[in-house]
């Protein structure tokens, strides 16, 4: 049975709960429900939570572990000498006997030894499914007689419904502190396994970044190496240019906007600048590599400077452009909260607009807008497709913005598109990069939202 | 002395200032009004440039794309012999699946220019014709296998160069060896256009069909679809755990550190690189889970975990929005703190919310970097059927199409960009729209 349809039983079993619940209520009493401690629907629900709950949890389970224990049992009915295969190897093997238990025609489907473990791993498929399926059902039919046993006109079933909601609630608000407890473990976990076979210091501080592995072990001067700094390099290269244009543009949008444009224009401007937030960062990366990069080179021809098609500045200033529009509203937001009596005052000692701009609000808003540039910058060196496509492969320890340069991201995602074997330091490296990436904006982060915080409060 | 000297200064720029101080402020007006002046035309000069960006970006997409909206065809009269197709007359569909179609379209060609001789002339000659359309005449005689022996007046594509030739892409006045298509090929190209037989039409491949190597026969169904499937797993998981989150959160969490903890998290989680949650998905989804690569189940939960920070901090933000006395009527007519909620404040919450959620969702559409981690960057022909059928999607077709070396693929990346726009800007107006029907001020 397709999980799809067991799912579309189980939600069926659990309708069918609720009513038998409240019908029971109902008829415990002769069909009135005065004398019920809950409304009757909470009878439904208590027998449908009965009915779903351990069911689903059941399907999860057995979900998360088959395919682990198919594969072990499938492995131990494998023949010895597949068995003694290195890990990757085997991992071929196994691939190749579910696309033949599938019938995907692969290389092996004349082999016979693959043929009895296409036709193995296809029976334990259906054994599982099957067992699943008569195993879910038995206990959502358990929970439905067992709810129903507990309703009686004197049962508080609105109070234990509500205590089993409030679980779930808590259960799901959990939720985000596990996918960061998820990030966390699993970046730190490759980490340890890459930082086993590459020193810790030769990642940090290495200055050559070549991650080309040897395909032989006798092969020579390819043993790649893992030195970092190019990359963080290139990423603050990048990131800066980013914000040289960023930063200016909007902030000063930001004052024009708050300060100075009729109520009309901000109308039609804040929205479109919005439209420039919405744009997916694959469009940008599309634009830099045709429009931008191009333009950069050609008339860096003209003056005599040779631009690479694949600069920091093209990648650098089109990213610029994707956050202004994240500079602009977090300063709006702050310049905003900045109270109305500062600016009256001000200007009633005879400052001009922009010198109370400059002076008074400003300074006062500080805090807040420098907080909103680290959460800029956090999110241009974090930010990935623009550099992928426009910024360049070859790790360049340079610092100017006309040369090729790359950035972390871009080897994140080169090293690791492609078919690559799990456990190669190439693919260990990019969860290295990912860490390092990782700690750098949650420091930033932590410190914005530590000074945006700070300063709210200042004014509230 | 040096005491004496500053008193004596201070002196002398006091008594200037009590004989002149309007004329000082009158000198200065002119400066500081320039000052002012100037401030506000950077103000301008900033918006102005934002803007511009945004035209240059859109009009470089429009301009580069609206022409993959039409497709150049050609009109041949095949002949389908059946010793070709069907030698044993049977009309078997292994047979005629698996059958030459490419002599007829050949015969076809060859039949159009009797002159052309000579094997290098005769492969430019097959070189006219997109070496997809087999698989459209296939598909026709599938359809309907009594065509077989039958002449048929079809439109198939022309080869992706002809087709940037006729749009004007492909400059005929630059040397031969500079351009991909030959002199001779023009010159067959005209003679076919003047003939009548080529026709522009409007490009519905690029609508139905899935990725192609072929530009003239790649479309955005196949990547619309996995699109489809992963938002709606996106949104299956998102929704709903962001709503319980700031349910809790905002009516039942009690203020101690834990709560702190998960408040803090989401703050942090909404602000981490995309990508890094692709590097999760991979590990723990694919690595330690075991689901299968390329999936939109798998992109789906990680667009999920991606989405969830926004959407819970929206939630909360509507069910801030929602007066106290709400809370204390219904509590006060004996309503549960329960009930109080999913029947008074959730309801009252919910456009808010929902313009949250369809403002997430818009972002997962255009999410790109972190399904590149979990394989969905794999070149995939089929349509997908289900969520866990290899799939790819809108942001990431334009990718892999912005990578592709031939110079049809740039104006179609354009159209995929445009669709995908499209798609925002509605999601987007829904948003809007659900915003202004339904925003209420207490």
């Amino acid at each position: 049975m397709p999980i799809s349809l067991l799912l579309a039983v189980l939600v069926a079993l659990t309708v069918a709960g609720f009513y038998m619940g409240r019908s029971r209520a109902l008829a415990g009493f002769g069909g009135k429900a005065v004398k019920l401690h809950s409304l009757p629907a909470y009878y439904g629900y208590y027998v449908a939570l009965w009915c779903g709950i351990p069911a689903l949890f059941i399907v999860a389970i057995w979900l998360v572990f088959e395919p682990s224990i198919i594969r072990a049992l499938l492995i131990s009915s494998l023949p010895p000498e597949v068995q003694s295969l290195p890990a990757n190897r085997l991992g071929l093997v196994i691939n190749d006997v579910r696309n033949l238990a599938t019938g995907n025609a692969t290389s092996v489907t004349s082999d016979p030894a693959m043929r009895t473990a296409a036709s193995y791993y296809a029976h334990l498929k259906f054994v599982s499914q099957v067992a699943l399926a008569i195993l879910a059902m038995c206990i959502a039919v358990v929970g439905i007689v067992f709810g129903r046993q507990n309703v009686k006109p004197e049962f508080w079933a609105r109070n234990r419904v509500e205590k089993a909601i409030m679980v779930i609630l808590m259960v799901s608000s959990t939720i985000a502190v596990l996918t960061t407890i998820g990030i966390v473990l699993s970046l730190v976990f490759e980490s340890l396994r890459f930082f086993a076979r590459i020193p810790v210091t030769d990642f940090l501080f290495g200055l050559h970044w070549s991650p080309q592995m040897a395909l032989r072990a006798d092969q020579v001067g390819s043993t790649g190496a893992f030195g970092a700094i190019p990359l963080f390099a290139g990423t603050f290269l990048i990131s800066a240019i980013a914000m040289v244009v960023a930063a200016p543009v909007g902030l000063m949008s930001a004052i024009y906007l708050s300060e100075y444009a009729p109520r009309n224009v901000r109308a039609i401007v804040k929205p479109l600048l919005e439209v420039l937030a919405g744009v997916p960062t694959v469009v940008y990366g599309f634009f830099a590599a045709l429009t931008i990069a191009p333009f950069f080179r050609d008339s860096g021809l003209m003056f005599g400077l040779n631009i690479s098609s694949e600069s920091a500045l093209a990648a650098g200033v089109v990213m610029g452009i994707m956050i202004i529009p994240f500079v602009s509203s977090l300063s709006d937001d702050v310049i905003n909260a900045v109270p109305q009596s500062m600016r009256d005052g001000s200007l009633g000692l005879g400052a001009t607009h922009s010198e109370t701009i400059k002076r008074v609000i400003v300074p006062a808003a500080l805090p807040g807008i420098v907080g909103g540039l680290l959460l800029a910058v956090s999110r241009a060196i974090g930010e990935t497709m623009i550099v992928v496509m426009a910024a360049g492969l070859a790790a360049n320890l340079t610092a100017n913005p006309f040369a090729a340069v790359t950035t972390v991201t871009v080897q994140i995602v080169t090293l690791l598109v492609g078919d690559q074997e799990f456990d190669s330091p190439k693919t260990l490296a990019a969860f290295a990069l990912g860490l390092v990436l990782f700690c750098i904006t949650l420091v930033l982060n932590v410190i914005a939202l530590s000074v945006v915080n700070k300063y709210r409060e200042q004014y509230e | 002395m040096s005491d004496l000297a500053i008193r004596n200064v201070g002196m002398t720029s006091a008594m200037d200032a009590t004989t002149t101080n309007s004329q000082r402020v009158a000198a200065g007006l002119k400066g500081r009004y320039a000052a002012e002046r100037r401030f506000k035309a950077y103000g301008v000069l900033a918006i102005a440039f934002a803007l511009a960006c945004l035209m240059l970006l859109m009009w470089t997409i429009v301009s580069h794309g609206y022409t993959a909206f039409v497709q150049t065809m050609v009109r041949l009269e095949i002949t389908l012999y059946p010793q070709d197709i069907d030698p044993d007359g049977k009309r078997d569909r292994d047979v005629l699946s698996t059958a030459d179609y490419r002599t007829p379209i050949r015969q076809a060609v060859a039949d159009l220019f009797p002159d052309v001789q000579g094997r290098s002339d005769q492969r430019q000659l097959d070189a006219l014709v997109s070496p997809g359309a087999v698989f459209l005449i296939r598909d026709m005689v599938m359809a309907d296998p009594s065509i077989v022996g039958k002449r048929v007046s079809i439109t198939i594509p022309v080869s992706d160069d002809l087709d940037q030739l006729n749009k004007g892409y492909i400059n005929p006045n630059v040397a031969e060896a500079d351009r991909k298509v030959s002199d001779k090929q023009i010159a067959w190209f005209q003679r076919l256009k003047d003939r009548g037989l080529i026709e522009t039409n409007f490009n519905t491949i690029l609508f139905t069909m899935g990725d192609s190597r072929e530009p003239e026969l790649a479309g955005l169904w196949g990547a619309t679809v996995g699109s489809f499937f992963t938002l709606a797993v996106t949104i299956a998981l998102a929704f709903p755990i962001a709503v319980m989150t700031a349910t809790y959160l905002e009516e039942f969490a009690p203020k101690n550190r834990w709560t702190q903890l998960i408040e803090v998290n989401i703050n942090n989680l909404a602000a981490v690189p995309s990508i890094v949650f692709g590097l999760l998905g991979l590990a723990v989804f694919l690595g330690f889970f075991g689901l299968p690569r390329s999936a939109p189940l798998v992109g789906g939960m990680v667009l999920a975990l991606i989405t969830l920070p926004t959407v819970i901090i929206a939630s909360r933000a509507a069910f801030k929005s929602v007066p106290p006395s709400i809370r204390e009527a219904a509590l006060g007519l004996g309503a549960s703190r329960l009930q109080t909620v999913t029947d008074h404040v959730l309801p009252l919450a919910m456009p808010g919310i929902l313009t949250g959620a369809i403002i997430g969702m818009a972002h997962a559409l255009g999410e790109t970097a972190p399904l590149l981690m979990i394989g969905m960057v794999a070149f995939i022909v089929d349509i997908p059927g289900g969520l866990t059928d290899p799939a790819t999607v809108l942001p990431v077709q334009v990718y892999l199409w912005s990578d592709s070396p031939e110079r049809a693929f740039v104006e179609r990346t354009s159209a995929a960009i445009m669709v995908l726009l499209v798609f925002l800007f509605a999601m987007n107006a829904v948003a809007v729209l659900l915003r202004r029907r339904f925003e209420r001020r207490w």
